[in-house]
């Protein structure tokens, strides 16, 4: 009994002694919050002073990052490269807040931890998400950067390779990487008679393709080429899919942020000017440049 | 080193001495009286209230139980989840029949006496080493993607089924270890007997040994069944839509949790009940050797 209290009252001094911890944690960005009306380098809301911290999951993948920086944590592509769509633009807000390059530091982060509740140790996550209302219940997050078509990759000499309407897909066993457009797309505007599959990552989905276990993927456009450009060749871009407001909203990739992390502002403000004066036009251009051309699937 | 080693404990066959009697949670209580349940049940509501004091004053849990614990995200999730776990249950219920019968014929052929069986007892050997010490998960990637990639005429290319059989070979290296365990405590001498009755080496495992050590290993058997329906999840990577798949699909699109939680219940309502019936089975078997003896 005596042991049994004494364990007791050693858990409850690390429970106590943990929370306060979380006290301190959260302390930080609420006193930040106050002073977040202006959009000065120095009194931005920083996770680390001085230094603009993103995420970005490891590995990364073309075209949204592309080029590779010898010794860097990420090998090939490495977002520290400032090549890439994505890459450019983190690079492009940055200087846009008053941060030279050696004041941007890039973190690993996992899709799933960047929607987890707690504290984040980075500024914002860089990574090709979709906005949606309930997600954005989750975390926050900035104004899009950009609107992705959904597209159909499938085999030169597969079943689909030469479907023009969404009926002839009603019928074929389709494939997604899980949390993307391509997913919702494929269940909410296709409904073909089989589940559709859900894979870890685009790897695992075009090796399905590969062995015919599915007929073809749904993926954002941009991602599509790059895969049957470089991945599988045997592959090609079937066509891509109008939005449908309606049913999907049309598909814009956001940055996130912690929720309600007051720095989200100053970033849209950054991506307001970087519109208007052009510069994410001429991003979008020099690396996603061959997504028009290509026929659309009604 | 051998997972049984030499038959002792357990495995004594002196029915004098019944294997000593696993302490059991009420055991304590009963052993103190009414003093012991009350001080018992004093402590426990202390416990949890100090947790529970803990948790919902942290201050994080607010969004953690936004996250985790949300009644919509509940109800909402529930139908894909629950229609992801027929899945589960449809693998781990075929998966744990071959295993039975698989793992028991590895172990088997590793009990055959005699230097002409050699080979066979070393395959058996070597299948176990490999098999147990490669991650399930890498054995399902490598088969389920890999054996399609081959192309052979008449191999599946399902998913579910490369799934299954790579539960299958991993587990059978388990459960064919908890087999020879069981087979190697049952003393020398019962096959003796059955040699001196004028059985063959084979009839005497079939007819003596084998039957006497099943029964002693159903509580580990159970036990790995357990983790089989657990491990059934892994063959989610293969893009089979099964209840955590399902959970992860309704987590990424909503940027919560909660539907992790309903997969997690979902497993323990299975689980939970099999745990229990192994605890049963432990208890009726200790309770007949103890008949016996007395």
């Amino acid at each position: 009994m005596r042991k049994l209290l004494a364990v007791l009252a050693v858990s409850a001094l690390v429970f106590a002694a943990c929370a306060e911890d979380d006290d301190g944690a959260e302390d930080q960005p609420t006193a930040g919050a106050t002073t977040a009306a202006s959009c000065e380098k120095d009194s931005l809301n920083l996770f680390e002073d001085g230094q603009l911290t993103i995420a970005a999951s490891n590995p990364v993948f073309p075209p949204w990052f592309q080029g590779s920086v010898a010794g860097s944590d990420w090998k090939d592509p490495s977002p520290e490269s400032g090549e890439g769509f994505e890459s450019a633009l983190a690079y492009a807000l940055a200087d846009e807040l008053g941060f030279t390059e050696d004041e941007v530091v890039w973190v690993e982060e996992g899709f799933n931890k960047t929607y987890a509740p707690g504290p984040k140790d980075y500024d914002f996550s860089i990574q090709e998400i979709s906005i949606t209302p309930k997600r954005a219940e989750a975390v926050t997050f900035s104004d899009g950067y950009y609107n992705a078509n959904q597209a159909l990759i499938a085999l030169d000499d597969g079943p689909l390779q030469d479907a023009e309407t969404l009926e002839e897909l009603q019928s074929a066993k389709l494939g997604a990487q899980i949390g993307t457009t391509g997913l919702t797309f494929i269940e909410e505007v296709i409904v073909p008679d089989d589940e559709a599959a859900v894979f870890d990552d685009t790897s695992a989905a075009k090796q399905a393709l590969e062995n015919g276990q599915i007929d073809g993927i749904v993926v954002d456009l941009p991602t599509a080429f790059f895969i049957t450009a470089v991945e599988i060749p045997k592959a090609e871009v079937v066509g891509q899919f109008e939005s449908t407001p309606d049913v999907v909203e049309e598909e814009q990739f956001g940055l996130t942020f912690e929720k309600d992390n007051p720095l989200v502002e100053c970033v849209n403000q950054a991506l307001t000017s970087l519109r208007d004066s052009g510069e994410l036009q001429a991003i979008q251009d020099e690396w996603l440049s061959e997504t028009v051309d290509v026929p659309v699937l009604g | 080193m051998s997972l049984a080693g030499p038959p002792e404990g357990a495995g004594s066959i002196d029915p004098g001495l019944p294997p000593p009697r696993r302490p059991r949670l009420r055991d304590g209580l009963r052993a103190e009286g009414g003093r012991g349940a009350l001080i018992a049940t004093v402590s426990t509501v202390v416990f949890l209230a100090v947790v529970a004091v803990l948790v919902l004053n942290s201050p994080g849990w607010d969004r953690v139980r936004q996250a985790f614990f949300d009644g919509t995200d509940f109800a909402a999730s529930l139908p894909d989840v629950l229609s992801g776990f027929w899945v589960n249950v449809q693998m781990f219920m075929i998966a744990e029949v071959l295993v039975l019968a698989f793992a028991l014929l590895l172990a088997v052929i590793r009990a055959i006496p005699g230097p002409v069986f050699f080979p066979l007892r070393a395959l058996s050997t070597i299948y176990t080493d490999v098999f147990r010490g490669i991650p399930t998960l890498l054995v399902i990637l490598l088969l389920g993607f890999g054996m399609p990639a081959l192309d052979l005429q008449g191999v599946p290319d399902s998913e579910m089924f490369w799934g299954i059989v790579a539960l299958v070979i991993v587990y059978s290296a388990y459960v064919a270890e908890v087999y020879r365990a069981g087979i190697e405590s049952i003393h020398p001498s019962q096959r003796a007997a059955a040699r001196s009755l004028g059985l063959s080496q084979w009839k005497a495992l079939r007819f003596v040994v084998v039957p006497q050590a099943v029964r002693r290993v159903i509580p580990p058997l159970l036990n790995d069944f357990v983790a089989i329906q657990k491990e059934t999840a892994l063959v989610a990577i293969l893009g089979v839509r099964e209840a955590v798949r399902e959970a992860q699909i309704y987590s990424t699109s909503t940027f919560t949790f909660t539907s992790y939680v309903v997969a997690a219940l979902l497993f323990l309502l299975v689980t939970i009940p099999l745990a229990r019936f192994t605890d049963y089975l432990l208890d009726r078997e200790r309770r007949r050797r103890q008949a016996s003896s007395g």
